[in-house]
């Protein structure tokens, strides 16, 4: 459950349009089912009181959003991140893709989000209710007579049981405390997944991604993809396709999806979060982000403002391309 | 025993400034590698985009080979540099999704080194012609 | 849809013995596009250009394949060609089928098909070639150096001998550099200030030539030929134009206890100085740091007694602003700090100095009047130690010294050893080295003859450790090829510096868009083949900023910057290469990659009114590609992620329809 409580985001909301600081707010507003929410445009504080919504399944991140917001404002918008929504900003900021001084940022804490398809996993579909309490979510479904209750960390969303950072690299105020950079897990995954035989790998990934749709999820929430026009989309680009008629591409689609945003990802997870085939995304940014950590150095993007992706970069003495494998073998 | 017939299809991305002039030069010197070589021209290595690959694996090549000035060779003194990085990137991941690590190849060979470039298609071709055909990263539709 | 001729040449039996032409002309009419296809003898002969010219003519072609030899070999024929028929140049394709395809191949069979299918990717190319012509760009007819040491001021007299105007910008008031600080120079003995100060005078002297002297580069925009350029000339407090350089004011001055950095604060000077007798421009300045009338307005003095009235407490700094063609970089070197060197005991006492120190110590001009006496007890010192490679070569130890060789100080070592022993015969000189690095014209003969002519002691080996005890210097070292530790008892200790770029070198790198290595000298277009130009064109390299040399090598290569500016600055307009990068600004993000991985500075971003998919208007940080800076290598063109950036004459798509037509 979240420390924070709704009610300090909400006053801190209403202050801050109500004193003039802030135009508009940014936040997470009430969506059709208790699970989910919508990010929302706040442009008055009767607006907020009504629909803002602060509770375990806030997990969009809201800094892709400030590329489109910022542009059509004339003052500044409020944007509640969390902390690991702050290294996007961050990578954001880097590419010039808005304007600082065009945004207030109040860094909020963050307990970890819950992944709905894990409640679902336990309670069945047909979710009617939610209650948040001390001993977990409380959940109504229209099948069962009696709510169950589900623990909180048994539905912990992966990239927060892998969190990598309880800081917020960036913000104009913070509500509660702001925490540490955390020891995570998060690449023994791809370590499982390399060390398998490569038939292994590639029927784990065929089986993975041939339940893609292309329905494009991961990229429109990706706040490393925010280009004004996605190659995908682009006739001339060489890789344009609407719907895949084949394996591979589907493979090409991720492939240069994860390529693209390499060494620029800061590991948010809003890929996998989004999917809605449970396509295990994280896992080709995180190959990335782990071969540059060993490759190159170790880089977080989006931790501080201003540096050079490892892709834009280089060292006279890298490692060779044929020396890859045996690098990534003797570990 | 059948007589494997199958003949692998190659595409070698070559700079313009050091390896083009390289598989001139084995030209020159009339050394041979397989007709299934085929070479496109690019002003620097770092010109090559990983989606050249990828699309070349779809459309049916088997192998990919990208060729470039040794590192501070570079005409444009930084492409190959990034060449590097993109491509260690780019040949770690197709790998990891399961794709024979022998189709793709990152090669430095310089305008004076025909022979090391003769010597580099024969042994790529080789080693591709040993995989047997790319099924897994090719596009289904464009086979004849 | 373009009208395409297919051209492929026999090369005699070069192509024509292992390829069969007739089938590949005739394999390729079918190609799309293609409206007339034929093979011919001998395609780059007269007859051959003339097939091509006719052919374009009678078919109406907007687009040329020649199948024939590397395009390395005859692109540029044809794009003659092309023109002559008055097609655009640039829409000529040439498929290699001799290098890479019939001299590699010997079967007729695989040659053939091998050939039609680097046709058909040549035909698949042109179907999307474009017509591209050239930028052109004026150039600004007068260059700039920035640095006025020995490398600065040869390349500013070169360039202003060709009759082109230069500037020199000069951070110190005088120019001269590290040579004016000089006493002898290697290996020929001859005074620095002999050779250097003339060459200071012909500077002052040439009409050709403007010196900014106690200036620096505040800025600077633009591109090769065009650069725009702001210069600080600070306030020197005193009128340039006025002041007769007579002295007066600097013997009046009360203020008499400031380190004189030309004597690297051996010695001291007034507030108001010039600092060497020789200087150019023989103006004084009014250190404010120092002048007790622009500190407290109390004083006067210099102003009472310049009989000229150059004296003027108001001056502020001015700002010039001024057009340059072409941009030198001459910001030399500096001994590193010895701060970090606590072994050699630099910080603990007198006697233990750099070798620049020693050169001043030896020179008539400096504070001992070129009497060699130890800076503490101005004793003449009996027994000299010398320790080469004083941050040089240090891998080991990268956080105090350097990687590198710092390549001046085994010849000015055996120099400064050999002078000693020439003067004071009763010294014992002792020198430590690593090794000793003589390549250079009569280099090698100079040290045999410090060694066996005047018994100047080389030892192999490093000094581990000096120690002050009363007035000696305790020196601890090794013999590494006795295999002993030696002690001795020295009354003076000078130390090779190891050198390194100036400071001022990064922040220009900066403002120029010049790169840099690790260590902060200068990179060069091509390590070998140009190595006094930076890979921003426009931008020329001369002496130390881009690698320790010695004064015949920093000439060498001054002069070689001069020529190459010459050679600039002789054209009215630059043709550039049409084959470069350009943004798609509908596409464009602004993220600045591309920028990040040009190695010419060729991008910079403006900030753009777009309409939006939304019928809205919005402003939106774009690229744009300096025509005349860009050299057209595509790196941009794969760091852009979504495409906005291509490069002309190998767009992506052209690429991607030789793939396709390879694996068709």
């Amino acid at each position: 459950m979240q420390k924070i409580t709704r009610d300090t985001l909400v006053s801190k909301a209403v202050s801050l349009l109500e004193n003039g600081t802030v135009d508009a707010v940014l936040g997470w507003g009430k969506g059709e089912f208790a699970y989910d929410v919508t990010p929302t445009v706040f442009e008055t504080a009767d607006e907020i009181r009504e629909n803002f919504v602060w509770n375990d399944f806030c997990g969009a991140n809201f800094s892709k959003y400030l590329v489109s917001k910022t542009r059509k404002l004339e003052g500044k918008i409020l944007v509640f991140l969390k902390p690991c929504d702050t290294y996007s900003f961050n990578q954001l900021l880097t590419e010039h893709r808005f304007d600082r001084e065009k945004v207030y940022v109040v860094g909020v804490p963050c307990e970890g989000m819950a992944d709905i398809s894990k409640v679902k996993a336990i309670t069945g579909d047909g979710i009617s209710a939610i209650d948040f309490t001390d001993n977990g979510l409380v959940i109504t479904t229209l099948y069962d007579d009696e709510p169950k209750t589900v623990a909180y960390e048994d539905i912990l969303a992966e990239r927060c049981v892998n969190c990598k950072s309880k800081k917020h690299v960036a913000y104009d105020e913070l509500l509660g405390e702001t925490g540490e950079v955390l020891e995570s897990a998060r690449f023994d995954e791809v370590a499982k997944i390399e060390a398998l035989t490569p038939d292994e790998r590639f029927a784990f990934w065929q089986g993975e991604l041939s339940r893609c749709i292309r329905c494009n999820a991961c990229r429109d929430v990706c706040p490393a993809c925010t280009c004004e026009k996605c190659v995908f989309d682009n006739p001339n680009s060489g890789a344009e396709n609407k719907a895949p008629a084949n394996s591979f591409e589907e493979q090409m689609f991720h492939i240069i999806r994860a390529f693209h945003v390499a060494g620029r990802c800061t590991d948010c997870g809003e890929c996998s979060r989004v999917c809605p085939q449970n396509i295990p995304l994280h896992l080709l940014n995180r190959k990335f982000i782990r071969d540059i950590d060993n490759f190159y150095g170790e880089y977080q993007a989006g931790a501080e403002v201003g540096t050079r992706a490892p892709l834009v970069d280089y060292n006279l003495d890298d490692l060779e391309a044929s020396d890859v494998f045996e690098r990534r073998d003797s570990e | 025993m059948q007589v494997n017939e199958y003949k692998p299809l190659i595409v070698a991305f070559c700079c313009n400034w050091c390896s083009y002039a390289g598989a001139d030069l084995a030209g020159n010197n009339r050394l041979n590698y397989p007709a299934d070589v085929k070479i496109i021209r690019v002003p620097c290595s770092c010109r090559v985009n990983p989606m050249f690959i990828l699309r070349a694996f779809q459309r049916g090549a088997d192998g990919v080979i990208i060729c470039g000035c040794h590192p501070g060779d570079c005409h444009y003194t930084s492409g190959n540099y990034y060449t590097r990085r993109r491509m260690a990137l780019l040949f770690s991941m197709l790998d990891y999704l399961g794709i024979e690590r022998e189709r793709t190849r990152l090669e430095w060979v310089s305008a004076a080194e025909g022979a090391k470039f003769a010597a580099t298609m024969n042994d790529f071709a080789e080693k591709v012609a040993a995989l047997g055909e790319n099924k897994r990263l090719e596009d289904l539709r464009c086979k004849k | 849809m373009q009208r395409i001729g297919v051209f492929v040449c026999w090369c005699g039996s070069n192509i024509a013995g292992t390829v069969d032409v007739h089938a590949v002309a005739e394999a390729l009419k079918n190609e799309p596009g293609v409206v007339f296809s034929t093979d011919y003898q001998y395609m780059c002969s007269q007859a051959g250009q003339d097939i091509i010219k006719n052919a374009v003519k009678e078919h109406n072609l907007t687009g040329i394949v020649v199948c024939s030899c590397s395009p390395r070999m005859h692109e540029a024929t044809f794009r003659k060609t092309a023109a002559a028929a008055g097609l655009n140049p640039y829409m000529v394709e040439i498929a290699n089928i001799r290098e890479q395809c019939s001299w590699v191949h010997k079967n007729m069979q695989t040659g053939t098909e091998k050939a039609i299918i680097l046709g058909k990717a040549a035909v698949a190319k042109v179907n999307l070639n474009t017509p591209l012509t050239p930028g052109e760009s004026p150039v600004t007819k007068r260059a700039l150096v920035i640095g006025g040491g020995i490398a600065g001021i040869q390349t500013a007299l070169d360039i202003a001998d060709a009759g082109f105007p230069v500037d020199i910008v000069e951070a110190k008031p005088t120019i001269g550099g590290k040579m004016a600080q000089l006493d002898k120079t290697f290996p020929t003995l001859d005074c620095a200030a002999c050779i250097l100060t003339p060459k200071m005078v012909d500077v002052a002297q040439n009409e050709n030539i403007r010196i900014f002297s106690y200036s620096e580069v505040q800025e600077i925009k633009g591109f090769v030929g065009n650069f725009d350029v702001t210069i600080k000339k600070k306030a020197r407090f005193v009128k340039e134009e006025i002041c007769t350089g007579c002295g007066a004011c600097v013997e009046k001055c009360p203020m008499k206890k400031i380190p004189n950095e030309f004597n690297l604060g051996m010695d001291n000077r007034r507030a108001i100085y010039i600092p060497f007798a020789q200087a150019v421009p023989k103006v004084a300045t009014i250190d404010p740091n120092a002048c007790n009338m622009l500190k407290n307005g109390k004083c006067g003095v210099c102003s009472k007694v310049c009989t000229a009235g150059a004296i003027d407490y108001t001056q502020k700094d001015e700002i010039i602003s001024e057009k340059y063609g072409a941009v030198v970089v001459a910001t030399g070197f500096n001994p590193i700090s010895m701060d970090k060197f606590d072994e050699f005991a630099y910080n603990q006492s007198k006697d233990v100095i750099t070798s620049l120190e020693f050169e001043r110590l030896t020179n008539a001009a400096g504070p001992t009047a070129g009497k060699l006496l130890r800076p503490s007890d101005l004793e003449h010192p009996h027994t000299i130690v010398f320790v080469q490679c004083v941050g040089s070569r240090c891998a080991a130890c990268a956080e105090k010294g350097k990687e590198y060789c710092s390549k001046i100080c085994c010849m000015y070592t055996a120099k400064h050893a050999m002078l000693v022993r020439d003067k004071y015969p009763d010294t014992e000189v002792y020198v430590f080295y690593i090794d000793v690095r003589t390549p250079g014209k009569n280099f090698d003969e100079f040290y045999r003859r410090a060694v066996e002519e005047y018994g100047v002691k080389y030892i192999k080996g490093m000094v581990g450790k000096v120690t002050p005890e009363g007035n000696k210097l305790k020196v601890q070292a090794s013999d590494l090829i006795a295999n002993k530790q030696l002690h001795i008892d020295a009354d003076l200790v000078v130390l090779a510096a190891a050198i390194e770029p100036d400071k001022s070198a990064r922040s220009l790198a900066t403002m120029l868009t010049a790169s840099m290595d690790t260590n902060d000298f200068f990179t060069e277009a091509h390590p070998k083949l140009r190595p006094v130009e930076s890979p921003t064109a426009g931008v020329f390299l001369s002496g130390a900023c881009q690698g320790p040399k010695d004064i015949p090598e920093t000439v060498s290569q001054a002069s070689a910057a001069a020529s190459k500016v010459i050679g600039l600055l002789c054209k009215d307009k630059l043709t550039g290469n049409p084959c470069i990068a350009s943004a798609n600004e509908l596409m464009c993000n602004g993220c600045s990659t591309c920028a990040n991985v040009c190695p010419y500075g060729a991008i910079t971003y403006e900030d753009k009114e777009f309409m939006m998919p939304d019928r809205t208007k919005a402003l939106r940080r774009v690229a744009q590609v300096n025509p005349a800076v860009c050299q057209g290598c595509g790196a941009c063109t794969v760091a852009c992620m979504s495409g906005a950036m291509d490069l002309r004459g190998f767009m992506g798509s052209q690429i991607i329809a030789e793939v396709d037509a390879i694996c068709k």
